[in-house]
């Protein structure tokens, strides 16, 4: 593994509380969700990151609104965090005309120029030659914004994995390439798909560092994205970080995910990236039974706002089904 | 003013001069540098705009259309080439899945300007992957423009309206024109409208319906009916996705007779759908059934022999058009 500067951060505990405001919002976010679709009210297209929060939330705590990422499937956090109001989102899962994509699709495939989202397709790793043209951008106009694309392990087999990196490593662009390493694309496990055992070696491949770090700690994926920030934001090209996680929930929530073990299951569970961090704020005094209750309070109000707002909204109307096709 | 060109100095016009109208106007893909372009097309960008925006890439199609679409989200209007046509279904994901829903799935809110520069057709001894027409792929995409010039005037005007279009535009070029079509090309800004046909010869007995390579041997027929009596009009489409279906219908209404010509191949093709729309909406106005002639259901042969028995030509249309005389 090629050696990554460690990089040193100091949050303030506002910060930290923040952060453990993410990570308990995208939870119960997701959670409601899962409720929701077995309620038979959200329909489909619900993709859960359960379990895989501290990657959001390490990688954009306190990235600029000019930065642009470019999450996947599970990534409904990632919105969150650049700034698509809960309700917005909700919305979007409801097929509603107050959602990104004015009831298109309910799935996460909608973005937001303006708040430099953008939503990828289901056809995974086709955002990574996209993340490379928003990065030679920004290289062309000189500024230190930066990119930050995710992507799974499975995508990293995907044809536009290899142009993508080996483009942004060619031309050096400020992109960070987060692999969401989960451990299964749908049903088939790593060691049936890739011949080696980290995504981080694929890095070398294209000129760059990659390095393979715990992603279900939050702390540690912060500090990794903060060096590949300074260095992407200092004009020394992409840096691939493979978070190793485990999503709790099938592929989709249609998925019962018979192909894993109940025991790797309750190995991963117990590596939850929640009560990690939680303790970590407890022996620090940040947080006591009150801030947790009040983070819970908070949560639960705003996804309740979300999906009232949701229900409420109106759905489309026919004519939509064929409009905005064309500028 | 106007300056007589040929087809591909139309084609390098255009890019000239909306590089240096445009700043965001940036053109990538593979030898496009130093080189010129394979076909000479790209000559004298580099010199005079930098590899900044006369990008060189590697041979990654798909990574040339994705990196076309993330420069496109950040307000640049990237022309990307294909090297042939045929390479075009190696970005066909980024393309028509990527690209063309971007709009749709945005809620109206953001829009691709790209154009995909696509050298197309045989008669030039290519075989199989140096003459395809793919342009059929790309009309039965809801979401794309797509427009095939004739003539050196419509390469520069269509180029022009293409680049300062919102939407994804495939622009086929034919290959054989490239230096065997010249003509006048008037100097500056003289666009040509995306949807409108153009008529090439004006008649009252029969329709003739064709676009690009075409064009040509169309006329050549339409001269040879002239001397048996037979006055046909050849349209030249121009534009294949959005058609000019009003030129279609104004010419149809006073021939009553159509024949559509296209190099492309024959069964679920432009001509399909042409005859199609024809006979759903102007069925009264017609006296003969619409008649095809089209390149066979089959690929582009190297042997000189097999491609001229495949290509349609002046002989063929001529059979055509009497055939469709006689009813």
């Amino acid at each position: 593994m090629p050696p990554i500067k460690r990089t040193k951060f100091k949050l303030a505990p506002e910060q930290l509380l923040e952060m453990y405001y993410w990570l308990k919002l995208i939870r119960a976010f997701d959670e409601r969700l899962s409720v929701l679709v077995k309620q038979g009210r959200v329909r489909s297209g619900v993709y859960t990151g359960i379990g895989q929060e501290a990657i959001i939330v390490g990688t954009c705590f306190g990235l600029r609104k000019e930065d642009y990422i470019c999450p996947l499937h599970r990534d409904l956090g990632a919105f969150l965090m650049k700034g698509v109001e809960p309700r917005v989102m909700m919305s979007q899962m409801f097929a509603k005309t107050t959602g990104l994509s004015k009831g298109r699709d309910s799935a996460l495939h909608s973005g937001v120029p303006e708040l430099g989202i953008f939503g990828n397709t289901s056809m995974l790793g086709a955002n990574l030659p996209v993340a490379a043209g928003l990065g030679l951008t920004y290289k062309m106009e000189k500024t230190d914004n930066v990119v930050v694309a995710y992507f799974g392990e499975g995508a990293s087999n995907v044809g536009d994995f290899h142009e993508g990196l080996n483009f942004a490593g060619v031309q050096q662009l400020p992109i960070l390439f987060i692999c969401e390493n989960n451990q299964y694309a749908y049903s088939v496990p790593i060691e049936k798909s890739m011949a080696i055992d980290d995504v981080a070696d694929r890095a070398r491949g294209y000129g760059f560092d990659g390095v393979a770090i715990n992603g279900n700690d939050v702390l540690a994926v912060y500090q990794a994205t903060q060096g590949a920030l300074a260095r992407a934001r200092g004009g020394e090209g992409p840096t691939l970080i493979e978070c190793k996680t485990y999503r709790w929930h099938g592929h989709s929530e249609h998925d019962k995910a018979f192909y894993r073990s109940d025991e790797e299951l309750a190995m991963w569970k117990s590596r939850d990236p929640i009560p990690t961090f939680t303790t970590y704020l407890r022996t620090r005094n940040i947080l006591d039974d009150q801030k947790v209750k009040d983070v819970e309070a908070r949560v639960t109000g705003a996804i309740d706002e979300a999906v009232e707002y949701a229900m409420n909204a109106s759905d489309p109307s026919a004519e939509d089904a064929t409009t905005d096709l064309y500028a | 003013m106007s300056k007589d060109l040929t087809y591909l100095e139309a084609i390098r016009e255009a890019l000239v001069e909306e590089m240096r109208r445009d700043p965001k106007v940036f053109v990538l893909g593979e030898d496009v540098g130093a080189y010129g372009g394979a076909f000479g097309v790209t000559q004298g960008l580099y010199e005079e705009f930098g590899e900044a925006r006369v990008v060189d890439t590697p041979i990654s199609e798909s990574a040339i259309v994705g990196i076309s679409i993330g420069a496109a989200m950040r307000g640049y209007r990237p022309v990307a080439e294909m090297q042939f046509a045929d390479f075009i279904s190696c970005a066909f994901d980024q393309i028509v899945n990527q690209a063309a829903t971007l709009r749709y799935r945005y809620g109206g809110r953001a829009s691709v300007p790209i154009v995909v520069r696509a050298p197309s057709g045989g008669n030039v001894g290519g075989g199989l992957y140096h003459s395809q027409n793919p342009e059929g792929w790309f009309v039965h995409r809801p979401g794309l423009k797509v427009v095939a010039p004739a003539t050196s005037y419509d390469a520069k005007g269509l180029l022009k309206a293409a680049i300062r279009d919102d939407n994804p535009v495939i622009y086929v070029e034919h290959k054989y024109l490239y230096r065997r079509a010249k003509g006048p090309v008037p100097e500056g800004d003289d666009i040509v409208p995306i949807g409108v046909a153009a008529t090439r010869r004006e008649g009252n007995d029969a329709t003739l319906i064709t676009y690009g390579a075409m064009v040509t041997p169309s006329l050549e027929a339409a001269d040879r009916l002239a001397k048996e009596g037979v006055e046909v009009e050849v349209i030249d489409l121009r534009s294949l996705l959005p058609y000019d279906k009003d030129a279609i219908f104004r010419s149809l209404e006073k021939t009553s007779r159509v024949l559509i010509v296209h190099e492309d191949i024959r069964t679920l093709g432009i001509g399909a759908e042409l005859s199609a729309v024809i006979m759903e909406e102007r069925f009264d106005a017609l006296d003969a059934p619409v008649l095809r002639v089209t390149y066979p259901d089959t690929y582009v042969p190297f042997s000189h022999v097999l491609e001229q028995a495949n290509l349609p030509n002046a002989d063929k249309i001529t059979a055509a058009l009497r055939r469709l005389a006689e009813y």
